[in-house]
C-alpha cells in the first residue's frame, strides 16, 4: 500500500500529465508528493513527522501525500537546491544556508518572517559530552582551554553545527572578558589549540569521540549528544551544560520557485505549519530537539534544563557572523595562521 | 654491454595502427572517429572546460589570491608531496609484488592477486574509515605505535599511509602484464653471457619495465593528489598541517565561494598536468633511446 502511495506520489511530481490520467486520481483531492531537503541530525525526526503530516493532510481533506527526505550537510543541501535539486521545502541547520538559496532568487528574501519564531520550529544548543564520571573535571568553557584537555569538534568551515559551537565559545569569551574582542579571540584560539581532529561534519566528530575514543570532551549539538547517549547507552557518557551557550535555531522554508512549478505550495505550507503544532513539538522533543511550545517545554523540563542562551542577533545576524568569522581570512582562519 | 642491451631488448611491437588515409580491412572509420571525438569531448573536455571557465569572476588577481593563501599553499604542498612520496614507495613495492605474482607460483596466489585490486573496488570512504580505526591511538596498529611515539592517524603521515593503499594497484596492474610478456629466457641468456644478477636486473629487466613503472607512478600520483574519501577520515584536517587540497575546495564551496574553489581546482589540474606531461616525455625519450 505504501509503495503504491509513493509511486502515485512520484508520478504526480513528474508532471501535470500524470494528474490528467483519470485512473490515477482515486481520492477526492489529487495525490501530492513533497521533497524535504534537510541536514543530517534530523533524519529520525522527519521520518516520524512525515507520517504525522500524511495523516493530518488526509484528515483535513487533502488526499494522499507522500514526503520524500534527503539528508546531507546543511551547506551541501543548500548548494544542491541552488544547483537544481527540486526540494519543495528546506529544513536546514542555519539561516545562512537558506539565505544563500534566497539570494539566488529561489526563495522570497523575507522568508524568515513568514513563520513564527524566526521560522525555526525547534531549537537546540551547544553542550559538552564527556566520558562517564567526567574524569577531567570539565564543567564550563574555561576548562576547555586547560592544557591536557582534548576537545573534539568539527570544522566550522564545513559544518553548520560547528559554526554554532564556535559562536557559543566566542560569545562566552566576549562576556567573560568584558567585551574585549582580542582577548575573546585569544580564548577561542586556545580552545582550538586543544582540538586534535577537525572532522568535516557533526556526525564525524561524534564518531571520533564515541567510537574511536579520542578526546575528553565533544563540543556540539545538544540533540547529537542526547542521541549518542541513547544509542551507546547511558553508562558511558555524561552531558555537561556550560554556564552559558547559544540558541541554535535550525530554520525551515518553502522553496517558492519549486512549489510554484510543482503546484505544491498549499501542501508545502501546511507541512511547515504543522511543525509548530503541539503533536509535532512533542515529537521534536522526543527526538532531542528543544520545543518552542511552552506546554511541551514544561513536559520535558528534566530533559532540557533551562540555560543562559545568547542568540545569533548578538553577532549581528548570520551574514555578519559569517563574514567576520568563517569567510576566507576571518577570525577562524587567524587561529591557524602560523606565529 | 651496450650491444647486449640492444640485442636482448624485446623487439618493439608493431602497433596495429594505421594512418587514417590508408584503407582498413574494416569499414567505419568516420563513424568511430566521430564518436570518439564526441565522447571524449563530452566526458572529459567539457567538465574541464567548465572548471577552467569558472574562477575568473574576480579576474586573474582573484585566482592568484585564492591560490596563494598560506593555508591553500600548505594544503597543495601536502597533497602533492604525499602523493609523490606514496607513488615512489608504491613503485618499489608494486614492482616487488608484481614480480612475486608473475614469477612464482604459490598456494593462494590467485587470492593475493585479487586482493591487490581491492582498493579499486572498495568505496574510498570505507577504506578511510577502516584505516582511521586501525591507526587511531586506540586502534590495533595505533596502540602499538603510540608507545614508540609514532603518530599516524590525524597527522600528515596518515595522509601518506592512506595514499599508499590507494595507489598500490595502479603500479601493480601497470607492471604485471609487461612482466608477464617479458621472456624469462632473456634473463637466462644474460646470465650465460656472464651478467651478474644485479646486472641482469638493472640492464635487462629494468629498462623493459621502466615505461610501465612510469605509467604506474603517474597514475598513482594523479589519483593520490586528488584523493578525498579515504584521506579525510585519517588526516585530522588541521588547517596548515594535515589539511589536503581537495578539502580546501570543499571548504570554499561550503562558504559559497565557487570561484575560490574552482581556482584551487585549476591549480591542482595544472600541477597534475605538468607531472603527467613530464612523465610522458621521459617515456618518449626512453623509447627513442631504446630504438636507436
Amino acid at each position: 500500500m505504501s509503495a503504491d502511495l509513493s509511486r502515485r506520489g512520484l508520478l504526480a511530481a513528474s508532471g501535470a500529465a500524470a494528474l490528467m490520467t483519470p485512473g490515477l486520481v482515486r481520492a477526492a483531492a489529487p495525490p501530492v508528493a513533497l521533497l524535504n531537503a534537510s541536514y543530517d541530525p534530523t533524519r529520525e525526526f522527519y521520518k516520524d513527522f512525515n507520517g504525522l503530516f500524511a495523516a493530518d493532510w488526509k484528515k483535513h481533506g487533502g488526499g494522499d501525500v507522500s514526503v520524500r527526505q534527503s539528508h546531507d550537510g546543511s551547506g551541501k543541501q543548500a548548494r544542491a537546491v541552488v544547483d537544481g535539486l527540486e526540494a519543495d521545502v528546506v529544513t536546514l541547520a542555519l539561516a545562512y544556508d537558506i539565505d544563500a538559496i534566497a539570494q539566488r532568487g529561489l526563495i522570497d528574501p523575507k522568508w524568515q518572517s513568514r513563520l513564527p519564531f524566526n521560522s525555526a520550529p525547534y531549537t537546540s544548543t551547544i553542550v559538552f559530552l564527556v566520558r562517564k564520571g567526567n574524569p577531567k573535571g570539565i564543567h564550563d568553557w574555561l576548562d576547555l582551554v586547560r592544557p591536557g584537555v582534548q576537545v573534539i569538534t568539527p570544522n566550522p568551515k564545513t559544518s553548520g553545527g560547528a559554526r554554532w559551537a564556535y559562536l557559543a565559545a566566542l560569545g562566552f569569551a566576549t562576556r567573560h572578558n568584558g567585551g574585549d574582542e582580542t582577548r575573546a579571540l585569544g580564548f577561542v584560539k586556545g580552545l582550538y589549540k586543544n582540538v586534535p581532529v577537525l572532522d568535516t561534519g557533526a556526525r564525524g566528530s561524534t564518531t571520533t569521540f564515541v567510537q574511536r575514543g579520542i578526546g575528553d570532551v565533544l563540543l556540539g549539538w545538544e540533540n547529537e549528544a542526547l542521541l549518542a547517549i541513547d544509542e551507546v547507552g547511558p553508562g558511558k557518557f555524561d552531558i555537561v551544560r556550560p554556564s552559558m551557550s547559544i540558541l541554535a535555531e535550525p530554520p525551515v522554508a518553502v522553496v517558492d520557485k519549486v512549489v510554484d512549478k510543482h503546484g505544491t505550495r498549499r501542501a508545502a505550507e501546511a507541512y511547515l505549519k504543522l511543525l509548530f503544532t503541539e503533536p509535532a513539538q512533542d515529537m521534536a522533543a522526543r527526538h532531542h530537539f528543544r520545543a518552542r511550545s511552552r506546554a511541551v517545554q514544561a513536559r520535558y523540563a528534566d530533559k532540557f534544563p533551562a540555560l543562559d542562551l545568547i542568540t545569533i542577533a548578538k553577532f549581528g545576524g548570520w551574514q555578519a557572523a559569517q563574514a567576520k568569522n568563517f569567510a576566507d581570512g576571518g577570525s577562524f582562519d587567524k587561529i591557524y595562521q602560523p606565529g | 654491454m651496450v650491444a647486449l642491451d640492444a640485442a636482448f631488448a624485446p623487439a618493439p611491437l608493431k602497433p596495429a595502427r594505421r594512418s587514417w588515409r590508408e584503407h582498413s580491412a574494416l569499414p567505419g572509420f568516420g563513424g568511430a572517429f566521430g564518436f570518439t571525438l564526441l565522447y571524449v569531448g563530452l566526458i572529459i573536455l567539457l567538465p574541464l572546460a567548465a572548471l577552467a571557465a569558472r574562477p575568473w569572476e574576480h579576474g586573474l588577481g582573484g585566482v592568484v589570491d585564492a591560490i596563494l593563501q598560506p593555508r591553500t599553499l600548505a594544503a597543495l604542498r601536502l597533497s602533492f608531496l604525499a602523493a609523490a612520496g606514496a607513488a615512489v614507495v608504491n613503485v618499489l613495492t608494486g614492482l616487488l609484488i608484481a614480480w612475486v605474482l608473475t614469477r612464482y607460483d604459490f598456494p593462494g596466489r590467485g587470492v593475493v592477486d585479487a586482493l591487490v585490486d581491492l582498493p579499486f573496488a572498495l568505496p574510498t570512504a570505507v577504506a578511510g574509515i577502516a584505516l582511521a580505526t586501525l591507526y587511531s591511538p586506540g586502534g590495533w596498529i595505533g596502540s602499538l605505535l603510540q608507545p614508540v611515539g609514532l603518530k599516524v592517524a590525524y597527522t600528515p603521515v596518515g595522509v601518506f599511509v592512506a595514499l599508499l593503499a590507494v595507489g598500490l594497484p595502479f603500479v601493480v596492474r601497470a607492471v604485471q602484464p609487461v612482466l608477464e610478456d617479458l621472456d624469462a629466457s632473456l634473463e637466462e641468456a644474460a646470465q650465460t653471457l656472464g651478467a651478474r644478477p644485479l646486472q641482469t636486473f638493472s640492464r635487462v629487466i629494468l629498462p623493459a619495465l621502466t615505461p610501465a613503472l612510469l605509467t604506474g607512478f603517474a597514475l598513482a600520483f594523479a589519483r593520490g593528489a586528488g584523493e578525498y574519501g579515504s584521506v579525510i577520515f585519517i588526516a585530522g584536517n588541521m588547517p596548515g598541517v594535515s589539511e589536503i587540497a581537495p578539502l580546501v575546495i570543499v571548504t570554499r564551496l561550503e562558504g559559497y565561494d565557487y570561484a575560490g574553489a574552482a581556482s584551487v581546482g585549476l591549480a591542482m589540474l595544472a600541477v597534475s598536468l605538468i607531472v603527467l606531461v613530464a612523465v610522458n616525455s621521459i617515456q618518449v625519450a626512453l623509447s627513442r633511446r631504446g630504438s636507436r
